[in-house]
């Protein structure tokens, strides 16, 4: 059982992403941006950074990588695959989730522990939680408000496609709060904010972020 | 303009050159001419301008650091001194780590964002090129007053630009400091510090030796920006009139030096290089000459090699040039394919612009042409050394005998309102509007981060050793006494690793004052080093490297003498340190060390515009066996907060706000005198009253004074008949910066 973890270059949080998933007992295998071979993994994590210094726009070359072609192919037949801040972006540039992440809507970068509402936890990412779970992980981006049209964010809201939604403050402007969605197919999850920066009390605000990983161990004991 | 090659330079000896544009004194330019028995060409003068530059020759502050040296204390902890990129320490376990601060304070002046954003590229590239990942940054800064409309251009830029290029390069940002002052309304100060850790083996030297080895440039193409950087804006003082000087700041690329950050790793792990520069100040002209010089001396380059972002530099703009993201390393041939292979896997452009040779000249050619044949030394060791004229300006013995006009407020209601004042004025108010700016928890790896004491990163996620670093100044006693404001900025940042409950090992500063050339000025900064080295060699704390920024002023008013002070402390386990704030009721507030009435250079005499009076005498024994009693007593603390600006009132504050939990304090003495004076080495401490009995023992065993000031618990501060709800205390605290920069 491995869970494989992309770096491009300007990937920041790869090496946070694959801690994450050791401490919950799964093997992370690094996937460089560069090869199109997935090397055996059963799952992958799109990590935060600056991919490409996120020039053009966050997540637009990235997604031509040579190792997007076989993700993009593998998700589409059922892959469990996660976008986390920089990789949610990512995954909407390649159009295997609907929408956009824009500029924050008071223009700055924003590091904060936020809490968030689990609003499906059907999700490959989600079913350690309880549905309405409240949890506190970090935010932190400058380009996190999520955007779609009025006809998306009723398919989204209706099919139950966001998966976490932020609870309080707004932090960026995002439709609905909305924090994190999913397909219908449930297998792909893009996510704002950073589990794998709450895997520990020590070095994160909780550890509430351990059950999005816990939840891919699960899935894939079950398959 | 025809090429001047050294050919030209010897047959027309006469030419005029403009030494002076370039910042260099006439007596220095025939200096220049003599070293080289001819005048020198215009690359040679070029490269000379830059590197005998204040900024990179230390010429009027080399005199007084020797002290550092003369004064060092033994320390066994210290791998490098002195003299390279950055000082490097021995924290156990075969971890090294190296850790410098630098001032990038001119250029944040002009380009806010710029500036402050390659003050950090620079830093980094620093701690890198030791061998060392970086594994933290933290910012101190200096602003003019905080509603000046100026401010308001140069504080979110600066905020902008360090988040923008450190968030970028996966850098959690873990503390610094904010300051206000009139004094640096036209010379903001952007002070920048880098941790970075290594194994012992992998420490990289910048030396260039062995004949036939190869020097390789690589990195970001070498541009237009910056040219003279440290000579036209760092070593100058700002004029009303004057040229715009926008053009010679430098414009960082975070993603470019992410990925030359990760390619030079790569290298190093595989240890392909013989001796590694990064190019910041002074660009090629540093790097090339610094090389050489600490290596055997000889280097061929042909700068027509330089892979270019703008094909019409000429070579004197190609040596000075200070485009960022740049490396210079020197690579063993039989090393150099595998070299080139890494940074083509990161698609970092490497090219090899020359070899070591024997001798002891470094020569540059130009298509195929000599336009410098130098020794290295006397470019990059050997510039001049002025032991400037220095008098005590005739304003100190003035305010030592002002006698300050402070409202003490003795009745409740007052007290609350000093409060508030205090707890909401911008030096004291929360910094959460500029820390949210910046990524404090990439890597995964951060304990603490602003606004806890000091800065903590784990570095062995499987033993828990970490380290800490605090940055402090108090400018306003520096003001009154230089000597003493900088023994008592390093006692308090060593204080602030203590309160966590690490040890402090190593010392870096980053000294920032006026000009050099006014006797007054260089008082105060002999006066800073003197009482730097000597507190250094009391408290047995090495220092390890450290910057100097000078000519901090605005035409004739100079900054308030601001040394600011790094200190770097280990703990064995993270897990086990202490926080600022308490995290439960019912547990026992004490306060360590005894108030005076220390009002001059405190808050509450700025808050009334009286800068004037006596400043407090360090006492750093007393502070040393303070430090003891924190380490020794690490164990029983629940919360330590160090008493600094804003006396008790604000440690109080800030502890209640932290967590959201209240506490009542009663103060039995004169209460304005127990809240807001700034009695050095003084510390907040919290027990569970099971271990009140251990804590007096070790007050006993430690002579420290101990004063039981109260209990946690509830919503509110109680202070004697004072009750402040914590809801509109945080308030108070939380609205100013987003009410002055929103």
């Amino acid at each position: 059982m491995k869970v494989g973890v992309v770096t491009f270059p300007g990937s920041l949080d790869d090496r946070d992403a694959a801690r994450a998933v050791r401490a919950v007992g799964i093997e992370a295998v690094a996937l460089w941006h560069g090869d199109a071979d997935l090397h055996g993994v059963d799952a992958v994590i799109l990590p935060g950074g600056f991919s490409y210094g996120d020039y053009l726009r966050c997540g637009a070359i990235s997604r031509f990588a040579p190792v997007m072609t076989t993700i993009m192919a593998r998700a589409k037949e059922g892959m469990p695959l996660l976008g986390i801040c920089n990789g949610f972006q990512i995954l909407c540039e390649s159009h295997l989730l609907p929408g956009a992440l824009t500029r924050n809507h008071e223009l700055h970068f924003l590091c904060r522990d936020q809490k968030l509402r689990i609003e499906n936890n059907t999700s490959a990412w989600t079913s350690a939680f309880d549905a309405g779970q409240e949890i506190v992980i970090p935010l932190k981006n400058g380009e996190g408000s999520y955007q779609c049209d009025d006809a998306t964010l009723e398919s989204l809201e209706g099919e139950g496609q966001v998966v976490a939604r932020y609870v309080g403050a707004d932090p960026n402007g995002s439709r609905n709060l909305i924090a994190g969605i999913t397909n219908a197919k449930r297998n792909i999850v893009g996510l704002m904010p950073h589990p794998e920066h709450a895997i520990d009390s020590l070095t994160g605000p909780t550890a509430d972020g351990l059950p999005f990983f816990t939840s891919i161990l699960t899935q894939m004991v079950g398959a | 303009m025809s090429l001047d090659t050294v050919q030209s330079a010897q047959t027309t000896p006469d030419r005029i050159q403009p030494f002076a544009e370039l910042g260099l004194k006439p007596e220095e330019y025939a200096r220049i001419r003599e070293i080289l028995g001819r005048r020198p060409t215009s690359s040679e003068l070029a490269m000379y301008s830059v590197m005998w530059s204040e900024h990179c020759s230390y010429k009027s502050s080399k005199v007084h650091l020797r002290q550092f040296g003369e004064k060092a204390p033994h320390s066994d902890a210290l791998l490098v001194g002195i003299g390279e990129n950055a000082g490097v320490v021995d924290v156990g376990q075969g971890y090294a780590v190296t850790f410098k601060i630098e001032s990038h304070n001119h250029p944040s002046f002009v380009e806010p964002y710029q500036g402050a954003a390659t003050g950090v590229g620079g830093i980094v590239r620093d701690i890198l090129t030791m061998g060392a990942r970086p594994i933290a940054v933290m910012d101190p800064l200096r602003f003019g007053p905080a509603d000046a409309p100026d401010t308001r251009r140069v504080l979110p830029g600066v905020v902008a630009g360090i988040g923008g290029y450190g968030n970028c390069l996966g850098l959690p940002n873990i503390g610094g400091e904010i300051v206000f002052d009139e004094t640096y309304a036209g010379n903001p100060l952007v002070n920048a510090l880098c941790i970075g850790v290594m194994r012992h083996e992998q420490i990289k030297l910048a030396k260039a030796s062995g004949a036939g080895n190869l020097v390789v440039l690589f990195g970001a193409r070498t541009g237009g920006d910056g040219i003279g950087g440290v000579s036209v804006l760092a070593s100058e003082t700002f004029g009303a009139d004057g040229p715009a000087k926008r053009p010679s700041v430098q414009v960082g690329d975070p993603f470019a030096e992410k990925v030359l950050i990760e390619c030079s790793l790569e290298i190093f792990a595989e240890d392909l290089v013989v001796g590694i520069q990064d190019l910041g100040g002074a660009g090629l002209s540093c790097a090339t000459s610094e090389l050489a010089s600490a290596g055997t001396g000889g280097m061929l380059v042909a700068l027509d090699d330089v892979p270019l972002r703008d094909p019409s530099l000429s070579p004197e703009e190609i040596l000075m040039s200070e485009s960022q993201e740049r490396m210079c390393a020197i690579v063993e041939p039989s090393k150099i394919a595998r070299f080139l292979e890494i940074c083509q896997k990161w698609d970092v452009t490497a090219t090899v612009i020359g070899e070591v040779t024997d001798g002891n000249r470094l020569v540059i050619t130009w298509h195929g042409e000599v336009i410098v044949e130098v020794p290295p030394r006397t470019v990059a060791h050997e510039g001049p050394v002025y032991n400037r004229p220095l008098a005590k300006p005739a304003y100190v013995d003035r305010v030592a005998r002002e006698i300050l006009e402070l409202p003490l407020p003795s009745d409740s209601e007052a007290l609350k309102e000093a409060i508030y004042k205090l707890i909401s004025s911008p030096n004291m108010a929360d910094k959460s509007w500029v820390t949210s700016q910046y990524d404090k928890y990439v890597q995964g790896n951060t304990i603490q981060s602003q606004p806890e004491d000091s800065g903590m990163i784990r570095i062995d996620e499987q033993t828990h050793l970490g380290v800490a670093v605090s940055t402090d100044a108090n400018a306003s006693w520096s003001y009154l006494n230089p000597y003493e404001g900088a023994k008592l900025a390093l006692a308090e940042a060593a204080r602030n690793i203590a309160t966590a409950g690490a040890r402090p090992l190593a010392v870096t500063n980053c000294l920032n004052f006026g000009s050099p050339e006014d006797p007054g000025v260089m008082w105060q900064f002999a006066e800073t080093v003197r009482g730097l080295a000597d507190g250094c060699l009391e408290m047995g704390l090495p220092v390890t490297g450290g910057n100097v920024s000078f000519y901090n002023q605005t035409g004739e008013v100079a900054i308030l003498p601001t040394p600011i002070i790094g200190v770097l402390g280990v703990i064995q386990d993270v897990r086990a340190r202490t926080p600022m704030s308490h995290s439960a009721g019912d547990l026992e507030i004490y306060l360590l060390g005894k108030t005076e009435q220390d009002f001059a250079g405190s808050e509450w005499a700025y808050l009334h515009h009286q800068r004037g009076g006596v400043a407090p005498t360090s006492d750093l024994k007393k502070e040393m066996r303070l430090i003891e009693l924190l380490l020794e007593g690490q164990e029983i603390f629940e919360a330590a907060h160090d008493v600094s600006q804003g006396g008790v009132a604000v440690t109080m504050c800030e502890m209640v706000l932290r967590n959201k939990i209240g506490a009542t304090i009663n103060l039995v003495d004169d209460a304005a005198v127990a809240l807001f004076s700034e009695t050095p080495g003084r510390v907040i401490v919290v027990v569970d009253p099971r271990n009140s009995e251990r804590l007096v023992e070790l007050a006993k065993k430690f002579e420290i004074e101990l004063t039981e000031l109260g209990r946690t618990g509830g919503a509110l501060l109680r202070i004697n008949e004072i009750e402040i709800p914590l809801a509109e205390l945080d308030l108070a605290y939380t609205s100013t910066f987003p009410r002055l920069f929103g």
